[in-house]
């Protein structure tokens, strides 16, 4: 089984990358998990987060790309025809069959001379199109590269998931180290063949495999990918500053931060499940948004995600210089999160699209 | 102008579940060739602005011309929106004062409920900008309500102070026999009506239905001949204005409406106190005092005030709607227009019954379509 | 299905590209190709900010056919920042926030959807000012 050579599990492009831009997104509306937990189990059941964010009626994955997309450009500052590439990861594109990186990359200005293309691995999509974006800037092929991860996540009425699965994510744009905010030292990706969270074609809502989808599942693969990756590039947990793992609910990143060493310090401004649920494809990216609002030039930060499937992408960056000049040229991410209206269980079904008209 | 109507006919206003747009069209024609005491016409100009949207059914000249036994004649759909019943009227003076046409009919004809609801507002919203206003969700009655909003605003005037014009409506509606609403309306029932697009309630707005109304003309000369009481047109006006309420230059002002009148009462050379009477295009309160403004029977932002000072009651000094208006006698989409020409007629003829206007001699008719982008004015007059 | 109709309309209804006037300067928002103002030919692109104020504004409660599913909803006429009114719909705001005078900012939004199967029609709408821009 374990017969993975780190050496050669390491992925590090020829030329030196980094993030050039970054913006986030979370839509205003926010539902208590005591809210669904009133309608479900009494008000007994307790809920793994405080609250999560709900994307109100006119918005969906395209819309929340767009702003996260535009955010991404104020940063970056950069002409929108040098991009070649617009990449969305979503577990909840718009259509089942029609690009929504098309749509996000004409709202840019990114049209004509671009890649463009959806992508979907459960919550780990975003950091997927990141990873092709380090490939494809590092290796040439591109000056700049467009990676989101969004979702407007589905949850069953009363089911588990539906405490958790939340509506928002963010943006990265892929350039090179020598304009970036945080370079990009090497990235790793951890995948196996393991069922712990599904849904079919046709289907509304996603099956899961309840407690299967803790250990050999979350856990595995995201303390798999952070001890290959920090062993690949010769570091220890004591040497970042900063991270940020996949948040499912508000327990399992800080129990895989805590087994690998975090401080709960570390994880604390990219840990944002607690006030705005699971953002799926989005979660980690953004939380990854939340760090760079506040990291120091010098900072490192090491980054999980975790598809169920099941897989998790981790990556490494360290902080430069030109961060502090370009954060404030778009919303943070904290300032959306402040952005906030509580709405009740029946608005919240309306947002959904969970009435029958 | 030298044109002059000779028979007038109008069905009720109401939701007729029975009647087709040809049969609507028909019975006005009836009644305006049985006023008129004629059996054939030369041309026929159908106002009309729904059909295509709410009966699938276009080419009305051609249908109504074949329905109502004109075979033969020459027969087009005249369509300004709402407007389309004084822009039918309008070709119809053309026609005959060219020479070209001796006796014009002009119908204006509405069929409402053949959809209802949703799909009848999306239908009325074709009458505004569709890629700018409709897509965006816009509405008449949204129209109606961001010039009132902008017009509260600017003028600090009141909701209750645009009561008046709904309550003068009613109050003549009771007595038209032919109107939709009968019933008398309370200020306090006006400022608390549910909502149709804030400010606008459904008090403040006309009530859409079926009708059709019908007016024929001829020459000055031939009328005199014809008739007993030919009632001759002065005047005969139509302008336009931006297409959406966003290009307008001045939002709070009917430019069309301003430049219709204008050269209407030039054309009939006559002055504000001249006219007896205004049917005005009163599908929103807004748009009754927008319409007083423009045409200089009220300052700029004073219009509402005669309402509210009872200048247009019927024993005021410009009596407005005088037989309920679009908001009481209805609003038949592309007919209205056309309604409001034979009220003046039967004004003008003292065939008002309870509706009378004392000593009517002149009066004006002005229709309006989308939100202001078309005006026809006309002005009419008796001689003794 | 008006794919074609809508197609068309996206730069206007996605980055907000009207024209601007060579011979007035005049910015002009939908584009329209002859000057509002001097009737001379204009058709230079110009992005607008997206930055404006709320020139009126009511609350639709009678919603036309393809809006019913998002009544009640706000549309508004904004006074653009370069100058041009456009009307657009207002969001992430309740329906007593809106005032004469507001400042707002463009967003990217769903307009429409034709149904379960239609294509979706997005543009934009404009939403309260949620951010001013820190300059280092």
């Amino acid at each position: 089984m374990n017969n993975y050579n780190p050496s050669d599990g390491l992925m590090k492009p020829d030329r030196p990358v980094g993030i050039v831009g970054y913006g986030a997104y979370v839509p205003r509306y926010r539902i208590r998990g005591e809210e669904i937990s009133r309608m479900w189990t009494g008000g007994t059941g307790g809920s793994p987060v405080k609250e999560k964010a709900v994307n109100g009626l006119d918005e969906d994955v395209i819309t929340m790309s767009i702003e996260a997309a535009r955010n991404t450009m104020l940063r970056a500052q950069i002409n929108p025809q040098e991009i070649r590439a617009v990449w969305v990861g979503s577990e909840s594109h718009p259509y089942a069959v029609k690009p929504t990186s098309t749509t996000v990359a004409e709202a840019i200005g990114a049209v004509p001379n671009t890649q463009a293309a959806d992508w979907e691995f459960a919550c780990k999509a975003g950091t997927e199109a990141m990873q092709a974006a380090i490939a494809f800037v590092g290796s040439g092929m591109a000056r700049y590269a467009l990676s989101i991860g969004m979702d407007t996540a589905q949850g069953r009425p009363g089911d588990a998931l539906e405490y958790t699965a939340a509506a928002g994510g963010a943006a990265t744009l892929i350039g090179p180290a020598d304009e970036s905010v945080a370079i990009i030292n090497g990235s790793y990706s951890f995948v196996t063949d393991t069922p712990d969270f599904w849904r079919r074609a046709h289907e509304d809502y996603p099956s899961h495999g309840d407690r299967f989808t803790g250990e050999p599942a979350y856990f595995k693969h995201v303390m798999g990918a952070s001890e290959m990756l920090m062993n690949a590039i010769g570091r220890t947990a004591a040497d970042y500053d900063w991270a940020v793992f996949h948040q499912p609910n508000a327990k399992f990143p800080q129990r895989a931060a805590k087994s690998l060493g975090f401080t709960p310090e570390k994880i604390a401004p990219g840990l944002l499940s607690p006030r705005i649920g699971n953002t799926y494809s989005g979660s980690t990216m953004i939380g990854l948004t939340a760090i760079l609002d506040i990291a120091k030039p010098g900072d490192r930060i090491l980054m999980v995600s975790y598809g169920s499937g099941a897989g998790s992408d981790a990556f490494d960056l360290q902080v430069t210089e030109k961060l502090p000049e370009v954060r404030g040229r778009a919303i943070s991410t904290e300032g959306y999160i402040a952005r906030r209206t509580e709405i009740d269980y029946a608005t919240y079904t309306r947002y959904r699209d969970k009435l029958k008209l | 102008m030298d044109v002059s109507i000779i028979g007038v006919g109008q069905t009720e206003v109401k939701e007729m579940w029975e009647t087709s747009i040809r049969h609507l069209s028909w019975y006005a024609i009836e009644a305006a060739l049985d006023d008129a005491h004629v059996s054939k016409v030369d041309a026929l100009f159908v106002g009309n602005m729904l059909a295509g949207e709410l009966s699938q059914q276009n080419h009305l000249g051609a249908l109504v011309a074949d329905f109502a036994g004109m075979r033969g004649i020459e027969a087009v759909t005249v369509e300004a929106a709402d407007a389309s019943g004084g822009a039918a009227l309008r070709q119809a003076v053309l026609a005959v004062k060219s020479g070209m046409v001796k006796t014009a009919l002009a119908v204006g004809v509405e069929k409402m409920t053949d959809q209802t609801g949703a799909s009848v507002t999306r239908a009325l919203a074709t009458g505004l900008d569709t890629d700018y206003e409709m897509m965006q969700g816009l509405t008449t009655a949204g129209m109606g309500a961001l010039i009132m909003r902008r017009y509260m605003y600017e003028h600090g005037v009141e909701l209750a102070d645009f009561a008046g014009f709904s309550v003068n409506a009613h109050a003549n509606g009771a007595d038209n026999p032919l109107a939709m609403f009968r019933n008398r309306l309370r200020a306090e029932s006006f400022i608390s009506a549910p909502l149709v697009a804030d400010p606008v309630s459904l008090f403040d707005m006309a009530p859409l239905a079926d009708g059709a109304a019908a007016v024929i003309v001829t020459s000055k000369e031939r009328a005199m001949d014809m008739v007993p009481q030919p009632v001759e047109i002065v005047g005969s006006a139509i302008a336009t204005d931006a297409f959406a309420l966003h290009d307008r230059r001045d939002l709070l002002w009917l430019k069309a409406a301003e430049l219709s009148a204008q050269k209407a009462m030039a054309q009939a050379g006559v002055v504000h106190d001249d006219i007896d009477l205004f049917e005005l295009h009163d599908s929103f309160t807004i748009m009754a005092a927008l319409s007083l403004e423009a045409t200089g029977f009220a300052e700029r932002g004073k219009g509402w005030q005669m309402a509210r000072d009872g200048e247009i009651a019927r024993n005021g000094r410009l009596p407005i709607s005088t037989f309920g208006g679009l908001k009481a006698r209805g609003n038949p989409g592309g007919a209205t227009g056309m309604y409001q020409i034979v009220e003046v007629v039967r004004q003008l003829r003292g065939q008002a019954g309870a509706c009378q206007i004392a000593d009517a001699k002149i009066g004006m008719a002005q229709n309006i379509g989308g939100s202001g982008g078309t005006a026809v004015t006309h002005i009419l007059q008796i001689r003794d | 299905m008006e794919v074609s109709r809508h197609w068309r309309l996206q730069k206007q209804r996605y980055e907000l590209v009207g024209e601007t006037c060579d011979s007035c300067g005049v910015k002009l928002f939908p584009p329209r190709d002859v000057c509002l103002e001097c009737e001379a030919p204009a058709q230079e692109l110009y992005t607008f900010t997206g930055l404006g104020e709320v020139f009126s504004y009511t609350t639709i409660y009678d919603a036309p056919a393809g809006f019913e599913h998002n009544a009640p909803y706000q549309v508004a006429l904004i006074k653009l920042e370069e100058g041009p009114i456009v009307t657009a719909q207002l969001t992430d705001m309740a329906l007593d926030e809106a005032y004469i005078g507001m400042p707002v900012e463009m967003v990217t939004r769903k307009l429409r959807t034709d149904g379960e199967e239609g294509m979706i029609v997005y543009g934009y709408k404009f939403r309260p000012i949620c951010f001013e821009p820190v300059v280092n």
